[in-house]
């Protein structure tokens, strides 16, 4: 049944634009979709291998603030100002790393935090570089690539879902692979994984980078999307939008991340007079989820298909 | 030097300010071993029920402080027994994902109710003192006063009383201290409302002379985490200590350097010497 999912779900996001009564539906799943791929990434460094980091919304906004600035105010095309945010995002991802890695567990939480901090409030006040608070504006859509254009809701979405399962398709290999499991020992015992040869610092070091890159992509995606970014983006608010989705789906799950952000969208969309609010019930959702289902709905279910054979 | 001298009195304000709300986090670390993110949003709701007490009852502004404390500090008992305590034993990252949830909800409910405005807690000592040629506002001397005051408390209460004592004994070691028959679960809700009645009468001390609304208490936490770092975690003069350093980091930086940046400062210290020494500026957390 599990290797059927992954078809299954890919179809209906293939169909799901043929299905949806107008735009404004695909406009939301591709949103959900890009901050999924974004989550994916904050699900690498703190899933697999374990460091809550607090700074993901800044990368986010890097990627994204690296495309807005790069089209709009210098004028370079959008496809190389894309591949360019990604790598800004992770260089900065490295050298955030090299210094915030060398604490630990909750050294390490509060420090990202900080970082974050930083990283937004830069953003915020440098208006030469950022346009501050008034944001950027004027970004166009996704350059075509050959005869495909990029200007419907439809194009973008579809756009974005290649994007998510290229993500997700590479999460998969870097999960499956060696790195992947060295990133999955760091996460399970420092100590131990040092004992058996890993390299702890560079190793985190490394997840940290992807996870940024991930984020940076992601970023750069929105700009193009909803062409509209302020300081906003790199906020707090939104990494512990991410962190909400990782927890209901699963921790430390492929899936995990995707499944979380496609409900809880949905979620904040059917209660839509609860957008400022969200919080009142994301919250305590929060709460009770590290209490009574800590690794989330994947978790659940695999613990009941567990039970079932056993 | 006459602004010299003013700096000097803005750093003891900020940083008796963050001294307090310093003190109840290592407090709770000393005993839980948690970064309680949620300590902010304390601080925030005891500001807003102290305008709510003084501007909507018309209590005045002293007993809207108590009356803010007393309501802090059953908020944060409560926390304690409905979230911190049935995460004893899950790994810390359960426990800071709690912590983050409980400051979103307060968050949201307290913007809920009284939106998302600033407000202006009005103090009824906006008097100028005149000291030895320097202008000093009234309510800054109180904040240094009042936070002197309470620090001291803390102390004797932590030195000279067994309920102190207990606490103390463990932060030092949570298995002897329970092996000596002191009631963990009472230390931790003792505990718990004192540092929500500190967090709260800090944010009071602080209104009257800086804006009250949602998101207050996130820079706030912030600083107060990067100095119970600095200071060594669970260290009570440390938190006092790097109460002032940031403090005063702020209030010269805003002057000499500038005022756009200020929240950045302590934040670019805090950077600057964790990285340089990963352990905080005392390791091992004196107590």
């Amino acid at each position: 049944m599990g290797r059927l999912l992954a078809p299954a779900a890919m179809a209906v996001a293939l169909l799901f634009p043929l299905a949806v009564p107008n735009e404004y539906y695909l406009y939301v799943a591709a949103l959900a979709f890009i901050m999924a791929i974004s989550a994916t990434g904050l699900n690498l460094i703190l899933g697999y291998t374990g460091q809550l980091n607090l700074a993901h919304a800044g990368f986010m906004a890097i990627g994204a603030y690296g495309v807005g600035i790069l089209t709009v105010d210098y004028g370079v095309p959008f496809w190389p100002a894309f591949v360019a945010s990604g790598l800004i995002a992770t260089a900065i991802g490295v050298l955030a790393g090299l210094v915030s890695l060398r604490l630990k567990t909750h050294f390490f939480a509060i420090f990202t935090l900080c970082v974050g901090l930083i990283l937004s409030l830069v953003i915020e006040k440098w208006s030469d570089l950022t346009h501050g608070t008034t944001g950027l504006i004027g970004m166009q859509p996704p350059a075509a690539i050959g005869p495909i254009r990029f200007d419907t809701t439809m194009a973008q979405y579809y756009l974005v879902l290649a994007f998510l399962v290229a993500a997700l398709w590479l999460m998969r290999r870097i999960a499956t692979s060696i790195v992947g499991r060295s990133f999955v020992a760091v996460r399970n015992s420092e100590d131990l994984a040092q004992a058996l040869g890993i390299d702890v610092f560079r190793t985190k070091l490394l997840a940290f980078a992807l996870s940024a890159f991930y984020a940076g992509i992601s970023g750069a995606l929105y700009a193009g999307f909803v062409r509209f970014i302020g300081p906003d983006l790199a906020s707090e608010t939104h990494t512990f939008d991410m962190l909400a989705f990782i927890l209901v789906g699963g921790i430390g799950t492929l899936g995990g991340p995707l499944i979380g952000a496609i409900l809880l969208t949905i979620l904040t969309q059917s209660l839509q007079f609860l957008q400022d609010y969200r919080m009142i019930v994301f919250g305590p959702l929060l709460i009770l989820l590290v209490i009574f289902f800590p690794h989330g709905i994947v978790g659940f279910v695999r613990l009941r298909r567990a039970r079932a054979h056993a | 030097m006459v602004m010299f001298f003013q700096q000097i009195l803005n750093g003891l304000t900020l940083g008796s300010v963050y001294s307090l709300v310093a003190l109840g986090l290592t407090l709770i670390y000393g005993i839980l071993h948690i970064p309680n993110f949620s300590h902010g949003a304390l601080y925030m709701v005891g500001a807003y029920f102290a305008y709510f007490f003084a501007g909507s009852l018309g209590v005045p502004y002293w007993g809207a402080m108590a009356g803010a404390a007393v309501v802090v500090a059953l908020l944060a008992v409560a926390s304690e027994r409905l979230v911190f305590r049935p995460l004893r034993g899950a790994p810390v990252l359960h426990d800071m994902i709690a912590a983050i949830g409980l400051l979103l909800f307060l968050e949201a409910v307290v913007q809920a109710i009284w939106g998302a405005d600033f407000h202006r807690l009005q103090s009824p000592h906006t008097q100028i003192v005149h000291l030895f040629g320097l202008v000093a506002p009234a309510q800054r001397l109180l904040i240094v006063a009042a936070a002197f005051a309470l620090m001291l408390g803390l102390h004797l209460f932590l030195q000279r009383t067994v309920m102190g004592s207990t606490i103390i004994a463990m932060a030092q070691d949570r298995e002897g201290a329970a092996l000596v028959g002191i009631d963990a679960s009472r230390v931790s809700m003792v505990t718990f409302a004192i540092s929500g009645a500190l967090a709260a009468v800090a944010a009071v001390l602080f209104a009257p002379i800086s804006l009250v609304y949602p998101a207050m208490g996130d820079l706030v936490i912030l600083k107060a985490f990067v100095i119970i770092i600095l200071g060594g975690m669970g260290s009570l003069p440390g938190a006092i200590l790097g109460g002032m350093v940031i403090g005063f980091a702020e209030s010269f930086g805003a002057f000499y350097i500038s005022t756009n940046y200020k929240d950045i400062i302590a934040f670019a210290l805090f950077v600057l010497i964790m990285s340089v020494r990963p352990s905080g500026l005392f390791p091992g957390g004196v107590r």
